[in-house]
């Protein structure tokens, strides 16, 4: 396969549609292209976790995530969200980049696990945050997704929750790195945001099983 | 939804027995065949980790077993013709329409534009 440069994958990204009405109560922000493309790069050429593997995608809203992974070589990547209205633009943007090995599941990512466990090679995500009305969603996120992936999860979170997810990896015996420190200006996609647009510092993390099995 | 995807996939109805929920018997109402590249090494190397009986059910309820036989044949890593089978069955046949049923509670999940819809309601969790 042809390898891709980070800034063809960057520019391609961007013309991956975003959410139309996004929802509050699903934190619904958008992976911006450009964090998107460094995070998945980083994940590809660092690790290579993405070509000939399967990639789940947890709460993959629009698809940015998922679609990166397939343009990267991922054998198949199945991308999960509760929001039909997120699935159905994912799926469109899906059949205009004529992307193949690619498929989604409406579900409420907490509900998920069972035969799931271990079933995918890499674990993808952008969880909501976990704040205002979701408080701990992220770590819902995080251990559904610890238990699909059988190679490692690589996931966003807030560097000010640092200390509290090594505390959760610790506990669940996972290896925790911070393999990259990003700023995610955040757009002011919501009426309460007074700023048009606000930076957040975020850490990409690849949670892994080396030390022990989960 | 992709038949490997499906191999993957469980009901999380209440109640379900535990490793139950699977396979979800599919009752498709609109499939599609896509072309999808052949990927010899991806195929061999998703084999040991599908539940066989399940995929060849699938296929099987789909009409398109596409010769797949119920048993693994031994040494099929370099059977290239063997591979190019599991890969159509794996990943070129989608059920665009239909239910998924769950094979304990016989609750339905809908397929709707390719999408499985397996959203439970508060009391079914």
């Amino acid at each position: 396969m042809k390898k891709l440069k980070l800034k063809e994958l960057e520019s391609r990204l961007q013309q991956v549609d975003d959410f139309e009405n996004p929802k509050l109560l699903l934190e619904q922000y958008p992976t911006r292209p450009h964090i998107a493309a460094c995070m998945l790069y980083t994940i590809h050429n660092t690790f290579d976790d993405i070509e000939n593997k399967v990639v789940a995608d947890l709460g993959c809203g629009c698809g940015v995530l998922s679609i990166g992974s397939v343009m990267l070589g991922a054998g198949l990547c199945v991308g999960f969200d509760v929001d039909a209205d997120a699935l159905e633009i994912f799926s469109r943007n899906a059949e205009e980049f004529e992307l193949t090995n690619i498929d989604m599941i409406q579900c409420d990512v907490c509900s998920l696990a069972a035969r799931t466990s271990k079933t995918f090679d890499t674990v993808i995500m952008n969880p909501p945050f976990g704040t205002k009305h979701n408080k701990g969603m992220d770590m819902t996120f995080l251990k559904v997704a610890l238990q699909m992936a059988q190679t490692a999860v690589y996931s966003l979170h807030k560097t000010s929750t640092r200390k509290h997810i090594q505390k959760k990896a610790d506990e669940w015996k996972v290896k925790m790195e911070v393999i990259a420190e990003l700023r995610y200006d955040l757009p002011a996609s919501y009426k309460f945001h007074k700023k048009s647009s606000v930076d957040i510092e975020v850490d990409l993390i690849r949670f892994s099983f080396e030390k022990l099995p989960n | 939804m992709k038949l490997l995807t499906h191999n993957m996939l469980t009901s999380h109805v209440r109640g379900v027995r535990p490793g139950g929920g699977f396979p979800l018997r599919i009752q498709a109402t609109e499939v599609k065949v896509n072309n999808v590249d052949f990927n010899q090494e991806f195929v061999a190397r998703m084999i040991p980790k599908v539940e066989w009986g399940a995929l060849v059910e699938a296929a099987e309820s789909l009409g398109h077993l596409s010769d797949l036989p119920h048993q693994l044949p031994p040494e099929y890593e370099n059977n290239e013709d063997f591979l190019r089978k599991v890969h159509h069955v794996l990943l070129e046949v989608e059920v665009m329409e239909g239910i998924l049923k769950c094979p304990d509670s016989g609750r339905e999940f809908p397929i709707t534009k390719g999408i499985p819809n397996m959203l439970l309601s508060e009391e079914e969790t």
